[in-house]
Protein backbone atom coordinates (compact mmCIF):
# COMPACT_ATOMS: atom_id res chain seq x y z
CA UNK A 1 0.00 0.00 0.00
CA UNK A 2 1.28 3.58 -0.85
CA UNK A 3 -0.86 5.40 1.61
CA UNK A 4 1.02 6.13 5.34
CA UNK A 5 0.22 3.35 8.20
CA UNK A 6 -0.69 6.13 10.68
CA UNK A 7 -2.87 7.83 8.37
CA UNK A 8 -4.61 4.70 8.17
CA UNK A 9 -4.49 4.04 11.92
CA UNK A 10 -6.08 7.60 13.05
CA UNK A 11 -8.89 6.72 10.26
CA UNK A 12 -9.46 3.44 11.70
CA UNK A 13 -10.07 4.62 15.13
CA UNK A 14 -12.29 7.34 14.29
CA UNK A 15 -14.54 5.25 12.43
CA UNK A 16 -14.39 2.69 15.17
CA UNK A 17 -15.87 5.53 17.16
CA UNK A 18 -17.89 6.45 14.70
CA UNK A 19 -19.36 2.76 14.27
CA UNK A 20 -20.13 2.30 18.21
CA UNK A 21 -21.16 5.86 19.48
CA UNK A 22 -23.55 6.34 16.71
CA UNK A 23 -25.71 3.15 17.46
CA UNK A 24 -25.35 3.39 21.45
CA UNK A 25 -26.83 7.02 21.56
CA UNK A 26 -29.57 6.10 18.97
CA UNK A 27 -30.34 3.38 21.81
CA UNK A 28 -29.81 5.15 24.61
CA UNK A 29 -31.86 8.43 22.96
CA UNK A 30 -34.90 5.94 22.22
CA UNK A 31 -34.73 4.13 25.40
CA UNK A 32 -34.64 7.16 27.61
CA UNK A 33 -37.20 8.85 25.27
CA UNK A 34 -39.61 6.27 26.06
CA UNK A 35 -39.48 6.06 29.56
CA UNK A 36 -40.99 9.69 29.74
CA UNK A 37 -44.51 10.35 29.76
CA UNK A 38 -45.79 11.70 26.53
CA UNK A 39 -46.59 15.16 25.47
CA UNK A 40 -50.22 15.84 25.72
CA UNK A 41 -50.40 18.71 24.20
CA UNK A 42 -48.84 22.44 23.12
CA UNK A 43 -49.48 24.46 26.02
CA UNK A 44 -46.31 25.89 27.36
CA UNK A 45 -47.12 23.71 31.11
CA UNK A 46 -46.62 20.16 28.94
CA UNK A 47 -43.92 21.71 26.61
CA UNK A 48 -41.71 22.52 30.05
CA UNK A 49 -43.05 19.45 31.98
CA UNK A 50 -41.66 17.00 28.92
CA UNK A 51 -38.65 19.03 28.71
CA UNK A 52 -37.59 18.59 32.41
CA UNK A 53 -38.56 15.13 32.12
CA UNK A 54 -36.09 14.84 29.13
CA UNK A 55 -33.39 16.54 30.38
CA UNK A 56 -33.12 15.06 33.71
CA UNK A 57 -33.40 11.83 32.43
CA UNK A 58 -29.75 10.46 33.07
CA UNK A 59 -30.41 8.12 29.93
CA UNK A 60 -31.39 10.41 27.87
CA UNK A 61 -28.04 12.67 28.78
CA UNK A 62 -25.83 9.45 27.61
CA UNK A 63 -27.77 9.13 24.46
CA UNK A 64 -27.02 13.05 23.21
CA UNK A 65 -23.11 12.36 24.78
CA UNK A 66 -22.97 9.01 22.69
CA UNK A 67 -24.42 11.44 19.59
CA UNK A 68 -22.28 13.88 20.28
CA UNK A 69 -18.89 11.90 20.45
CA UNK A 70 -20.00 10.18 17.09
CA UNK A 71 -20.46 13.45 15.13
CA UNK A 72 -17.07 15.06 16.70
CA UNK A 73 -15.48 11.46 15.18
CA UNK A 74 -17.21 12.28 12.01
CA UNK A 75 -16.20 15.62 11.77
CA UNK A 76 -12.92 14.59 12.76
CA UNK A 77 -12.30 12.13 10.13
CA UNK A 78 -13.30 14.15 7.70
CA UNK A 79 -10.92 16.84 8.34
CA UNK A 80 -8.42 14.37 6.37
CA UNK A 81 -10.32 11.07 4.85
CA UNK A 82 -12.38 10.89 2.27
CA UNK A 83 -16.12 11.49 2.11
CA UNK A 84 -16.42 7.71 -0.09
CA UNK A 85 -14.39 6.42 1.89
CA UNK A 86 -15.77 7.21 5.67
CA UNK A 87 -19.23 6.61 4.22
CA UNK A 88 -18.91 2.66 3.05
CA UNK A 89 -16.77 2.34 6.34
CA UNK A 90 -19.69 4.31 8.84
CA UNK A 91 -22.00 0.90 7.64
CA UNK A 92 -20.32 -1.16 9.77
CA UNK A 93 -22.83 0.03 12.46
CA UNK A 94 -25.24 -2.27 11.20
CA UNK A 95 -23.20 -4.98 11.80
CA UNK A 96 -23.10 -3.89 15.45
CA UNK A 97 -26.41 -2.72 15.59
CA UNK A 98 -27.00 -6.93 15.00
CA UNK A 99 -24.53 -8.28 17.39
CA UNK A 100 -25.95 -6.22 19.81
CA UNK A 101 -29.50 -6.96 18.73
CA UNK A 102 -28.39 -11.12 19.15
CA UNK A 103 -26.22 -10.88 21.85
CA UNK A 104 -27.86 -8.39 24.53
CA UNK A 105 -31.74 -8.16 23.21
CA UNK A 106 -32.04 -11.97 22.28
CA UNK A 107 -33.49 -10.87 19.00
CA UNK A 108 -33.81 -13.30 15.99
CA UNK A 109 -31.59 -12.48 13.14
CA UNK A 110 -32.63 -14.11 10.24
CA UNK A 111 -29.75 -15.58 7.81
CA UNK A 112 -30.75 -12.73 5.23
CA UNK A 113 -29.28 -9.71 7.72
CA UNK A 114 -26.66 -11.96 8.79
CA UNK A 115 -25.89 -12.11 5.38
CA UNK A 116 -26.07 -8.72 4.66
CA UNK A 117 -24.09 -7.75 7.59
CA UNK A 118 -21.13 -9.89 5.96
CA UNK A 119 -21.59 -8.03 2.81
CA UNK A 120 -21.08 -4.52 4.32
CA UNK A 121 -18.14 -6.11 6.41
CA UNK A 122 -16.62 -7.27 2.83
CA UNK A 123 -17.77 -4.31 0.79
CA UNK A 124 -15.56 -1.92 3.94
CA UNK A 125 -12.30 -4.20 3.58
CA UNK A 126 -12.23 -3.67 -0.05
CA UNK A 127 -12.55 0.31 0.50
CA UNK A 128 -10.64 -0.13 3.34
CA UNK A 129 -7.92 -1.01 0.78
CA UNK A 130 -8.03 2.07 -1.15
CA UNK A 131 -6.32 5.13 0.09
CA UNK A 132 -8.12 6.70 3.24
CA UNK A 133 -7.04 10.34 1.52
CA UNK A 134 -6.99 11.02 -2.29
CA UNK A 135 -7.72 14.78 -2.10
CA UNK A 136 -5.61 17.30 0.07
CA UNK A 137 -1.96 16.80 -1.37
CA UNK A 138 -0.86 17.91 1.65
CA UNK A 139 -2.52 15.91 3.85
CA UNK A 140 -1.38 12.75 1.99
CA UNK A 141 2.43 13.69 1.49
CA UNK A 142 3.10 15.28 4.64
CA UNK A 143 1.62 12.36 6.56
CA UNK A 144 4.45 9.91 4.85
CA UNK A 145 6.80 10.91 7.54
CA UNK A 146 4.48 10.96 10.70
CA UNK A 147 4.46 8.28 13.07
CA UNK A 148 1.58 6.70 14.97
CA UNK A 149 -1.23 9.45 15.13
CA UNK A 150 -1.50 11.59 18.59
CA UNK A 151 -4.10 9.62 20.57
CA UNK A 152 -1.55 10.00 23.73
CA UNK A 153 -0.01 13.30 24.71
CA UNK A 154 3.13 12.11 24.39
CA UNK A 155 3.25 11.25 20.84
CA UNK A 156 1.60 14.06 20.04
CA UNK A 157 4.51 16.25 20.50
CA UNK A 158 6.94 14.72 17.59
CA UNK A 159 3.50 15.02 15.27
CA UNK A 160 3.04 18.16 15.54
CA UNK A 161 6.22 19.45 15.19
CA UNK A 162 6.62 17.70 12.06
CA UNK A 163 3.48 19.16 10.61
CA UNK A 164 3.95 22.54 11.21
CA UNK A 165 7.10 22.39 9.56
CA UNK A 166 6.05 20.45 6.83
CA UNK A 167 2.39 22.14 6.54
CA UNK A 168 2.83 24.91 8.63
CA UNK A 169 0.09 26.90 6.66
CA UNK A 170 -2.85 24.24 6.60
CA UNK A 171 -4.95 24.85 9.78
CA UNK A 172 -5.14 27.40 13.17
CA UNK A 173 -5.28 23.48 14.90
CA UNK A 174 -1.75 23.03 13.88
CA UNK A 175 -0.71 26.23 14.79
CA UNK A 176 -1.78 26.71 17.83
CA UNK A 177 -0.37 23.73 18.79
CA UNK A 178 3.92 24.72 19.61
CA UNK A 179 2.30 26.55 22.59
CA UNK A 180 0.05 23.74 24.03
CA UNK A 181 3.17 21.27 23.93
CA UNK A 182 4.69 23.69 25.36
CA UNK A 183 2.88 23.28 28.58
CA UNK A 184 2.26 19.85 28.53
CA UNK A 185 5.68 18.99 28.65
CA UNK B 1 -44.83 10.56 -7.98
CA UNK B 2 -45.33 11.33 -4.53
CA UNK B 3 -43.26 8.74 -3.56
CA UNK B 4 -40.47 9.48 -6.23
CA UNK B 5 -40.49 12.77 -4.54
CA UNK B 6 -39.89 11.55 -1.30
CA UNK B 7 -37.10 9.12 -2.25
CA UNK B 8 -35.11 12.10 -3.92
CA UNK B 9 -35.75 14.10 -0.55
CA UNK B 10 -34.54 11.66 1.69
CA UNK B 11 -31.75 10.87 -0.76
CA UNK B 12 -29.94 14.34 -1.47
CA UNK B 13 -30.29 16.24 1.09
CA UNK B 14 -28.90 13.57 3.55
CA UNK B 15 -25.90 13.24 1.94
CA UNK B 16 -25.82 16.68 0.03
CA UNK B 17 -25.76 17.35 3.70
CA UNK B 18 -22.65 15.10 4.64
CA UNK B 19 -21.07 16.49 1.74
CA UNK B 20 -21.23 19.93 2.62
CA UNK B 21 -19.55 18.68 5.87
CA UNK B 22 -17.26 17.21 4.62
CA UNK B 23 -15.96 19.95 2.42
CA UNK B 24 -16.17 22.44 5.68
CA UNK B 25 -13.70 20.19 7.30
CA UNK B 26 -11.75 19.93 4.53
CA UNK B 27 -10.97 23.70 4.49
CA UNK B 28 -9.91 24.02 8.28
CA UNK B 29 -7.41 21.20 7.57
CA UNK B 30 -6.28 17.66 8.79
CA UNK B 31 -6.88 17.23 12.99
CA UNK B 32 -2.77 16.53 14.29
CA UNK B 33 -3.53 17.22 17.91
CA UNK B 34 -6.20 15.01 19.64
CA UNK B 35 -6.01 16.38 23.20
CA UNK B 36 -9.43 17.76 24.02
CA UNK B 37 -8.93 21.45 23.97
CA UNK B 38 -7.24 21.12 20.62
CA UNK B 39 -10.28 19.30 19.68
CA UNK B 40 -12.91 22.06 20.77
CA UNK B 41 -10.93 24.58 19.34
CA UNK B 42 -11.19 22.93 15.73
CA UNK B 43 -14.88 22.28 16.54
CA UNK B 44 -15.18 25.82 17.11
CA UNK B 45 -13.65 26.83 14.14
CA UNK B 46 -15.89 24.55 11.83
CA UNK B 47 -18.70 26.29 12.86
CA UNK B 48 -17.51 29.63 11.77
CA UNK B 49 -17.77 28.07 8.00
CA UNK B 50 -20.86 28.60 5.92
CA UNK B 51 -20.39 25.22 4.59
CA UNK B 52 -20.99 23.39 8.01
CA UNK B 53 -24.07 25.23 8.76
CA UNK B 54 -25.73 24.50 4.85
CA UNK B 55 -24.38 20.81 5.39
CA UNK B 56 -26.10 20.86 8.89
CA UNK B 57 -29.83 22.31 7.78
CA UNK B 58 -29.49 19.97 4.42
CA UNK B 59 -28.72 17.00 6.75
CA UNK B 60 -31.97 17.91 8.69
CA UNK B 61 -34.21 18.35 6.08
CA UNK B 62 -33.40 14.75 4.83
CA UNK B 63 -34.35 13.89 8.24
CA UNK B 64 -37.72 15.50 7.91
CA UNK B 65 -38.43 14.13 4.62
CA UNK B 66 -37.88 10.68 6.26
CA UNK B 67 -40.53 11.13 9.06
CA UNK B 68 -42.74 12.56 6.36
CA UNK B 69 -42.07 9.77 3.85
CA UNK B 70 -42.55 7.17 6.85
CA UNK B 71 -46.08 8.25 7.68
CA UNK B 72 -47.02 8.59 4.15
CA UNK B 73 -45.71 5.60 2.74
CA UNK B 74 -44.96 2.36 3.17
CA UNK B 75 -41.76 1.45 5.34
CA UNK B 76 -39.80 -0.76 2.70
CA UNK B 77 -39.48 2.12 1.10
CA UNK B 78 -36.78 3.26 3.58
CA UNK B 79 -34.50 0.33 2.70
CA UNK B 80 -33.69 0.99 -1.02
CA UNK B 81 -33.10 4.71 -0.59
CA UNK B 82 -30.92 4.14 2.35
CA UNK B 83 -28.59 1.62 0.00
CA UNK B 84 -28.91 3.59 -2.78
CA UNK B 85 -27.37 6.94 -0.56
CA UNK B 86 -24.13 5.05 -0.53
CA UNK B 87 -23.62 5.01 -3.96
CA UNK B 88 -24.84 8.82 -4.39
CA UNK B 89 -22.43 9.58 -1.74
CA UNK B 90 -19.42 8.14 -3.61
CA UNK B 91 -20.56 9.91 -6.84
CA UNK B 92 -21.02 12.66 -4.83
CA UNK B 93 -17.26 12.75 -3.39
CA UNK B 94 -16.17 12.43 -6.63
CA UNK B 95 -17.63 14.73 -8.47
CA UNK B 96 -18.16 17.74 -5.28
CA UNK B 97 -14.89 17.07 -3.30
CA UNK B 98 -12.92 15.67 -5.93
CA UNK B 99 -12.22 12.38 -4.50
CA UNK B 100 -10.46 9.89 -6.23
CA UNK B 101 -13.21 6.75 -6.03
CA UNK B 102 -11.29 4.05 -7.89
CA UNK B 103 -12.65 0.84 -9.24
CA UNK B 104 -11.89 -0.89 -6.24
CA UNK B 105 -13.32 1.67 -4.01
CA UNK B 106 -16.53 1.27 -6.50
CA UNK B 107 -16.68 -2.57 -5.79
CA UNK B 108 -16.30 -1.87 -2.29
CA UNK B 109 -19.51 0.60 -2.23
CA UNK B 110 -21.37 -1.42 -4.31
CA UNK B 111 -21.22 -4.42 -1.80
CA UNK B 112 -21.98 -2.64 1.09
CA UNK B 113 -24.98 -0.92 -0.89
CA UNK B 114 -26.26 -4.81 -1.36
CA UNK B 115 -25.18 -5.39 2.30
CA UNK B 116 -27.43 -3.04 3.39
CA UNK B 117 -30.34 -3.47 1.21
CA UNK B 118 -29.88 -7.76 2.97
CA UNK B 119 -29.92 -6.44 6.31
CA UNK B 120 -32.90 -4.09 5.37
CA UNK B 121 -34.58 -7.48 3.58
CA UNK B 122 -33.64 -9.35 6.66
CA UNK B 123 -35.48 -7.10 9.12
CA UNK B 124 -39.11 -7.77 7.56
Amino acid sequence: MKFPAGLHFKTSVMILLMVVFGPLGDILLGKGMKHIPAMVSWAPRDISHFFFAAFTSPTVWLGIGSLLTFFIAYMVVLSWADYSYVQPASALSYGLIAVLAYGVLHEVITPARWAGVLMICFGVLVVGHTSPSTTTSTTSSARTSATTPATSGTASTTTNAEDSVTNGAVSGVVRAAPPATERVS
Amino acid sequence: MTQAIFFLLIIFPGTGGEICVSRAMKTIGEVTDFRPRAIARFIARALTVPWMWIGVAMMAMGFFALLGMLSVANVSFVFPATALSYAVGALGGKIFLGEKVTPQRWVGVLIVCLGVALVFIGKS
